[in-house]
């Protein structure tokens, strides 16, 4: 009896173990989470032109270019307002989105051609946006709400941490994210699994610039698809921190005027 | 009209050089054009002398924009020029011309622009502002520059409140002999006559206020002065006798955006001397969304359509069923196809629709369209005139 209680106590032991172990684990990996997210708390307002490279399996080549401005918002998420520039058919197509820390996003598109807006729904989070590698969760707002964590490895100044959607609508069973502990915690680096657990896509930051000395930019952002050889490059330029916008710029009468 | 025109251009000019344009450094210019070209194949024999089964016409759209002081002021105009074989339908019309200037919750207007309300698909009830194209286009989405003066002013809890002032009216044009979607004797420019005495210089005004709660978008509008439907009235021998009416129209539309699924509902209620009624259109939208894992959304559209004018509402729609799916490829090409009828419960009247679109090279879009007006009960009024106008249509647009 002695034995059985003493193994019974052993197991337990063991068991509590792994747990407390595995509890550091998530809270070390939501630590660094939320170092990364509020070292890029307080840009204010931001401007930035955008152009997307669109690469099919056989290497041709398709473009779109766009502008995006956000304002960011502190108690809740960031607004976003997105305008086409090219090609000329979707020209002045535009969207305003309010993201949200917890919930579905809501969401508007213009129609410059009849100059209609619709409320659309955001509950698409896996499709492709404009035919892209990229979808739309991925294009999203960076929340610490949106992902539970798990710290899995360090290796010299890069951070490896595991990161599971909450929403069950998301397109991923996980994603591996590294993180650059010596620049502000930015991310180098996604791999994202599919909802069958295998490696889906590849998302590569390139090209760090560093504005007002506080917010790391990349360049670049490659995503490769790995299961259908297509890839999209997203390429940044005239990154504006120096505009202050105002509720007002992210209105549907604003959203309308920015396809001008 | 012509001395309209030149006041909006003094306004412009006025307003474009009160501006020191030295000063303003970021100042955008844009010029764009796009070449449409398109075949209507009416496979029926029409119903009326002098009407074809080729149609193919020909439009140019250019485009020409300034904008400044970071977007916040914008000059826009935009012209619609079209060859076909009916000559009614071949004719030129200014789409936009018109300054706007946004200033911290408020934003001005003037000249002639292009402004749209609604939620519904099959139609559009509550939008009132512009006259309809309907030479262009037979779902009234295509629509003609509607001159005014429109201040809109935003406040956070309140939404955003749009003031018109309508100085004038435009008419809404009907195919000439040899064209399709006509009544068996045409329908003159000059034969639709006002009931007010201004005619078309009557001053209309409208206000509209829109807001959204969460999930919900919800719109109120207010209209006073000439109808943008004619209203028309039969004689014993069949001849037609058609005006605008003075009326007052109140519109509601609603959306709810409950994660894939839309509910909608707009309705209005017009009033004038001849005619009081009610109409709606209630629906949902559910999409299913990346189904395939490479994209593809698969929408289900179904809305019901309601009219107290019954047999006298110009669309025909006043106890109808509209059944559709769109299906969009969010492809490199952008596809998409709307697929979709309108039955009346009523009579049967069966009209099938397809709309498909995808861009076949850089710059070159590709539009299949077909309406086919598969049973048109005899009951109808005024869709009878059109029982042998089902379509074919492919058309290209280049973009320069």
């Amino acid at each position: 009896m002695k034995k059985i209680i003493f193994a019974f106590s052993f197991f337990t032991l063991i068991g509590l173990g792994i747990l407390q172990a595995q509890e550091d684990l998530a809270k070390k990996g939501l630590e660094i989470a939320t170092k990364a997210v509020e070292a890029d708390k307080g840009f204010g307002s931001v401007g930035v032109s955008l152009k997307m490279v669109l690469k099919n399996k056989n290497g041709q080549i398709s473009e779109r270019t766009l502008e995006n401005k956000i304002f960011e918002l502190d108690e809740d998420g960031d607004k976003s307002l997105i305008v086409f520039t090219s090609p000329n058919d979707i020209k002045g197509t535009a969207t305003l989105t309010f993201t949200h820390k917890v919930g579905s996003d809501d969401q508007w598109l213009f129609l410059p051609a009849i100059q209609r807006t619709k409320r659309i729904s955001s509950s698409n989070k896996s499709g492709p946006f404009v035919g892209s590698e990229f979808a739309y969760e991925d294009l999203s707002s960076a929340e610490i709400e949106k992902y539970t964590y798990k710290f899995l490895d360090q290796k010299g100044n890069l951070i490896f941490l595991e990161q599971v959607p909450v929403d069950p609508k998301s397109g991923y069973m996980r994603q591996i994210v590294t993180y650059n502990a010596e620049q502000s915690y930015r991310v180098e680096k996604i791999d994202f699994y599919d909802r069958k657990n295998s490696l889906l896509k590849t998302l590569t930051y390139i090209e760090y610039v560093l504005y007002k000395n506080k917010f790391w930019r990349a360049n670049k952002l490659k995503m490769v698809n790995h299961q259908t050889n297509k890839e999209t490059m997203l390429e940044f330029s005239k990154y504006d921190f120096d505009i202050a916008f105002a509720e007002n710029d992210f209105t549907e009468n604003a959203l309308r005027r920015a396809s001008n | 009209m012509r001395l309209m025109l030149l006041f909006f251009l003094f306004i412009v000019l006025r307003f474009g050089h009160s501006q020191d344009l030295k000063k303003v450094s970021g100042i955008k210019a844009n010029f764009e054009l796009e070449l449409d070209g398109e075949y209507r194949y009416f496979y029926n024999q029409g119903q009326f002398f002098g009407q074809k089964k080729h149609y193919p016409s020909i439009a140019i759209t250019p485009s020409y924009s300034l904008n400044w002081n970071n977007g916040y002021q914008n000059f826009t105009t935009t012209v619609f020029f079209i060859a076909d074989q009916d000559t009614k339908r071949t004719y030129w019309d200014i789409r936009e011309f018109y300054y706007q200037k946004a200033k911290n919750n408020w934003e001005f207007n003037i000249g002639l622009k292009k402004v749209f309300w609604g939620v519904a698909e099959s139609n559009h009830l509550v939008d009132i502002i512009n006259q309809s194209d309907a030479l262009k286009s037979f779902d009234g989405e295509q629509k003609l520059g509607q001159p005014m003066v429109q201040f809109s002013w935003y406040a956070s809890k309140m939404g955003t409140f749009d003031f018109f002032y309508l100085p004038y009216h435009r008419i809404r044009r009907f195919a000439g002999t040899r064209g399709r979607f006509r009544f068996a004797t045409p329908i003159e420019d000059e034969s639709i006559t006002y009931e007010s005495k201004q005619n078309e210089w009557h001053p209309d005004f409208s206000v509209r206020w829109k807001n959204y709660f969460g999930p919900v978008d919800m719109g109120l509008s207010y209209f006073k002065g000439n109808g943008r439907e004619p209203y028309f009235e039969f004689d014993p021998l069949g001849n037609i006798n058609a005006f605008y009416p003075y009326i007052d129209q109140i519109g509601l539309d609603l959306q709810i955006t409950a994660n894939a699924l839309l509910l909608k509902f707009e309705s209005i209620y017009r009033e004038a001397a001849d005619q009081r009624f009610i109409a709606a259109v209630a629906g949902l939208e559910y999409t299913f969304s990346n189904i395939d894992g490479n994209g593809l959304d698969i929408g289900i559209i179904g809305e019901y359509l309601y009219d107290e004018r019954d047999a006298f509402a110009l669309s025909g729609l006043q106890n109808d069923l509209f059944y559709g799916s769109r299906l969009a490829f969010n492809d490199i090409n952008d596809t998409a196809i709307l697929l979709g009828g309108i039955v009346d419960l009523d009579t049967e009247t069966n009209l099938l629709t397809l709309e498909a679109s995808r861009r076949v090279a850089d710059n070159l879009n590709m539009t299949l369209e077909a309406r086919l007006f598969d049973r048109i009960s005899s009951q109808e009024l005024f869709l009878l005139f059109f029982k042998q106008d089902s379509f074919l249509a492919v058309s290209f647009s280049k973009y320069f």
